[in-house]
């Protein structure tokens, strides 16, 4: 039989404020133990929450920017459990009244083609610490830094029906965050973290199968590769004449399978109430339009004026505007050396090689944009070729020199003196006979043969234009 | 409506809370005369009236989000039954 997936998403994205979610703890990454863990995040008798306004600017700036309706009137409520890392015995979250509404974005799949894909709502919500196993016998270790920091989980639609679509959508909301500057959203830091929904059922049937949710996978690839591996599980579970059981499972990244996390022995009842502590929030049009004033440029709207602008090709503008870096990066250096199209070439060819081979970002690159953007300059004022140009990007990375210094110090300006081409092209002629004949004759693809052997003596540095020009003029007179 | 002793065990589970065999149908009797008076408010028509999240009618205010707690992690394990290495340390718990 033939199946499909239908996948949703809930993201949990942590919020980049200074302090806590409802305290004045620090919220910094990786502080020793405990060291940002107060009274309230502690949950000493008689302590109250109290409300971080830039969590609440950073979820209306994340609504806006996917469209989302925004909660005009939104609601704390406690979710209740018990569990070591949360000291209250309840999790502050929003249940009927999240900040952030129903929404949509657009990811682009793998074949170019758009797909919009619906976010259910996005509400606010506190972490809880982090437990540690291993290393105290009898005993749990817990840092409870982590606990009461803002995250806002972002909720899909289950409209996902694949691995690959799950993947584009998670880097697009990856993409939105950091345009909006509201989360570093690093994965591997647990600053974004994804559970995926999956179910499967007969292909063009409607009813929607038994789903499991798969917990806390924390990157990209395994996140393509947990639901690929869920959906092989569930269709040899159906077609066993089994059934789904609805329930969690984590992802075992070795064995690349889904196992069951061990199941409550009660089953969850997290009897949601208002969270008595903390007010309704009340927010305005006025309080909306002027964070709406304030959003950046984003993706798809950048990727837009990149095509336009720049006359690029959709592919290479979706690639230059896939992070703010990246764009910021490429704007910079097209606007250094005047040809948008060549800095396009460069930044997506051996730049992103560089980076992608040395496993860094565009901010980490050992060559800075305005670096870039002389280099490229050099070649288009014809003082190097394009070949002896990634032979100086080559020297760039390790030499901080300047682009002048390092073509001056190297000896690699092009030669574009007519006396030593004319030189050149004698020698050239002078022992390829044969092939000067075949052109002579009409056999026209010769000439990059004899262009190429007049760029070697040269060692790359003549100028292949002039070496062309000459040397038709040479043999056809 | 009547809550019997299987469904105050449940509750008590719940929450950690140990109620022994012996006080287990006083407090389901208890809670009982509770859920009885909520039914008596359910039967009120509310049809026209707003839900509110609070009884107070007014709204949260905001706070400015600076970091203003200092590291006070040595005093404050000292509250703590158990501290080794900066953590807390709680009976071993595994999911």
């Amino acid at each position: 039989m033939e199946w499909e997936s239908v996948i949703g998403l809930e993201v949990h994205v942590s919020l980049s404020t200074k302090s806590k979610l409802f305290s004045g703890s620090a919220s910094a990454f990786g502080a020793e133990p405990n060291t940002q863990a107060n009274i309230f995040d502690l949950a000493l008798p008689g302590t109250l929450p109290v409300f971080n306004a830039e969590a609440l600017r950073m979820a209306v700036r994340f609504g806006l920017a996917i469209g989302a309706e925004i909660g005009k009137q939104s609601v704390f409520d406690r979710k209740n459990y018990f569990y070591p890392d949360l000291p209250k015995g309840y999790q502050i979250t929003q249940l009927d009244f999240p900040t952030v509404g129903k929404g949509s974005l657009s990811v682009t799949l793998e074949d170019g083609t758009e797909k919009v894909i619906g976010v259910t709502r996005a509400h606010i919500e506190e972490n809880a610490g982090k437990s540690l196993h291993e290393e105290f016998n009898e005993f749990s270790g817990i840092d409870l830094n982590r606990a009461g920091e803002p995250l806002l989980e972002i909720v899909s639609e289950p409209e996902i029906t694949n691995a690959k679509e799950a993947v584009a959508y998670l880097k697009k909301l990856h993409s939105i965050v950091r345009y909006l500057d509201i989360s570093d959203a690093i994965m591997a830091q647990g600053s974004m973290r994804c559970d995926v929904n999956v179910s499967i059922r007969p292909k063009n049937t409607t009813e929607l199968g038994t789903r499991t949710e798969i917990k806390n996978i924390n990157s990209f690839r395994f996140v393509e590769k947990a639901i690929y591996s869920e959906i092989r599980r569930q269709q040899e579970v159906i077609e066993d004449g089994g059934k789904i059981i609805q329930e969690t499972r984590r992802y075992d990244s070795n064995k690349d399978i889904t196992t069951p996390m061990r199941s409550k022995e009660v089953a969850n009842d997290y009897r949601y109430f208002p969270e008595p502590d903390l007010l309704p929030i009340v927010i305005d049009d006025e309080y909306i339009a002027e964070i709406r004033a304030e959003l950046p440029e984003l993706p798809d709207a950048k990727k837009e004026r990149f095509s336009k602008e720049y006359s690029l090709s959709n592919y290479d503008a979706g690639v230059l505007t896939a992070t703010r870096e990246m764009a910021e990066y490429f704007e910079e250096v097209a606007k250094g050396c005047g040809d948008p199209k060549l800095a396009a070439n460069w930044v997506t060819g051996d730049l992103s090689a560089l980076l992608n081979k040395n496993d860094l970002d565009i901010s980490d690159s050992s060559i800075q944009a305005e670096r870039l953007g002389n280099l490229l300059s050099r070649i288009l004022d014809n003082t190097i070729s394009g070949r002896i140009a990634k032979m100086v990007f080559e020297t760039m990375i390790d030499d901080n020199d300047s682009v002048d210094s390092i073509i001056a110090k190297k000896g690699l300006k092009q030669v574009t003196d007519s006396g030593a081409i004319e030189k050149l092209v004698d020698e050239v002629i002078a022992n390829n006979p044969d092939q000067v004949q075949q052109l002579k004759e009409g056999k026209d693809q010769v000439i990059g043969f004899l262009v190429g052997q007049a760029m070697r003596l040269s060692q790359g540095k003549a100028n292949p234009g002039q070496v062309n020009q000459l040397l038709r003029e040479k043999i056809m007179s | 409506m009547a809550l019997d002793k299987s469904e105050v065990e449940k509750i008590a589970q719940l929450a950690r809370l140990h109620i022994s065999e012996a006080d287990a149908d006083e407090v389901a009797s208890r809670i009982t005369d509770i859920l009885a008076l909520i039914d008596q408010m359910q039967s009120i028509n509310t049809e026209t009236i707003e839900p509110m999240a609070h009884p107070l009618d007014v709204t949260q205010r905001l706070r400015v989000d600076t970091a203003t707690e200092k590291d006070r992690r040595n005093e404050l394990q000292t509250l703590a039954p158990a501290a080794q290495d900066g953590l807390y340390l709680v009976p071993k718990v595994i999911e």
